[in-house]
């Protein structure tokens, strides 16, 4: 069972794949405009993520090594194909405003980049917890930074009108990406405060109990 | 003649890559630190754009389309430019260990760089799209486009590892060094970049 709570606290905190890796940046900038947008791709992410992990999990013994790249490219291709297809049918909205992103996801380093450093050697289960919480990582991510850019950039949140103050810059890649560099910044900070104070407190009591049986 | 200028100035300057549709951001933040890396990964991703382009804007018109197999574009363009930038990789090893050395991890992720497959999905659609105007689109105006697309491409990269180099020399918090500072960086090149976008033919 710990074992699955470190896979998912690493995907959502010290692994988180937008905040502490930056991978994926193409489509975080592009999509995070709008917080719309941004949730629709993350979620489109996770559940590519998770059935590709599944999928390259479930064949890692068969698929031989040296061919191993392209055999992951022709799995995450024909998935984002079906997701193309699904979105184009069932929710036509999301997939006009996802536009050539949708096509993208097959390059999204998330996808690949787990597929290599993790499917590839652990079981069906584990990789499935893996892409899930890798998956809602990086759709968090995408969607505070959506919340944040389309708030103070359109005054709006989700197409919701709330207030007509309006910083037109923040729609833009400019603010993209200064939100999404200020994000970082932000977050590692926090962590890193957080697990400094986590070590003092544990080495405050690994004294204690050393003087205790010393006592 | 104004379609000729039209193109180049949208790939360029209006709609560059990096700048304003944001494709390839994971070479423009990963190989900026040094000029010279930066303008071979340019010239790199520059190489592969235009050959990927020549390769698949005919397969698509030519052999998907009379086919009715369009759906299987992303499998298609994906495998294609893969086998282009294993084939590249070998070249350049060949040709030039030092720029080989240079790039390092980053040439086999040419492949996974939208900027390659962003181009040749965006060359198969409409004119308007590029431009902002109808106009009919052939493998001319398409390897053009992908050509000065890359030449953007290579530009912003430039731009941007000049101001990296520069910012070594400050002192600045641990949490904003690295990937926070060169984004903050990038935005003020995306300002920049975006007076151009009053540029009207």
């Amino acid at each position: 069972m710990n074992k699955y709570k470190k896979i998912t606290l690493d995907g959502l905190i010290f692994q988180n794949p937008t905040f502490m890796l930056v991978l994926g940046t193409c489509p975080t900038l592009g999509l995070i405009n709008s917080a719309f947008s941004a949730m629709g791709m993350g979620l489109t992410v996770l559940v590519i993520l998770t059935l590709s992990n599944m999928l390259i999990s479930l064949l890692r013994k068969i698929i031989p090594n040296e061919v191993r790249i392209p055999c992951y490219i022709v799995i995450i291709a024909t998935l984002v194909t079906f997701a193309r297809m699904f979105l184009q049918k069932f929710i036509p909205d999301l997939y006009d405003s996802l536009g050539t992103f949708l096509a993208l996801i097959v390059v999204n380093c998330i996808i690949l980049g787990r597929a290599e450093a993790f499917a590839n050697k652990h079981t069906v289960l584990e990789s499935a917890v893996d892409g899930i919480s890798q998956g809602l990582g990086f759709t968090l991510a995408l969607t505070i930074m959506g919340i944040i850019c389309e708030f103070f950039g359109k005054g709006s949140l989700f197409g919701l009108q709330i207030m007509s103050f309006k910083i037109a810059m923040l729609t833009s890649p400019a603010g993209a990406f200064l939100i999404y560099g200020l994000s970082i910044a932000v977050f590692v900070y926090v962590v890193d405060g957080v697990q400094r104070m986590l070590r003092v407190k544990s080495n405050k009591l690994a004294r204690e109990n050393m003087l205790k049986e010393a006592a | 003649m104004g379609t000729f200028i039209a193109i180049v100035l949208a790939a360029v300057l209006t709609n560059n890559f990096i700048t304003a549709k944001t494709y390839g951001i994971c070479p423009f933040l990963g190989v900026s630190k040094k000029t010279s890396s930066a303008a071979g990964m340019g010239i790199a991703v520059t190489l592969v754009m235009v050959l990927a382009t020549l390769v698949t804007y005919p397969i698509y018109t030519y052999v998907m389309i009379p086919l009715k197999i369009e759906f299987l574009e992303i499998i298609f363009f994906i495998f294609i430019i893969a086998s282009l930038v294993q084939m590249l990789e070998k070249i350049i090893q060949k040709v030039s260990p030092t720029l080989y050395g240079a790039m390092g991890i980053y040439l086999p992720l040419i492949t996974t760089n939208c900027a390659v497959l962003g181009v040749t999905e965006l060359v198969i659609g409409d004119m308007s799209k590029i431009i902002g105007e109808a106009a009919t689109m052939n493998i001319g105006w398409a390897v053009l486009y992908a050509l000065f697309a890359g030449v953007g491409f290579t530009l912003v990269m430039i731009i941007m590892s000049g101001m990296r180099e520069k910012l070594n020399y400050y002192k600045m918090p641990k949490a904003l060094s690295g990937f926070p500072i060169a984004m903050v960086t990038a935005c003020f090149i995306c300002m920049a970049f975006m007076v151009f976008s009053y540029i009207s033919l």
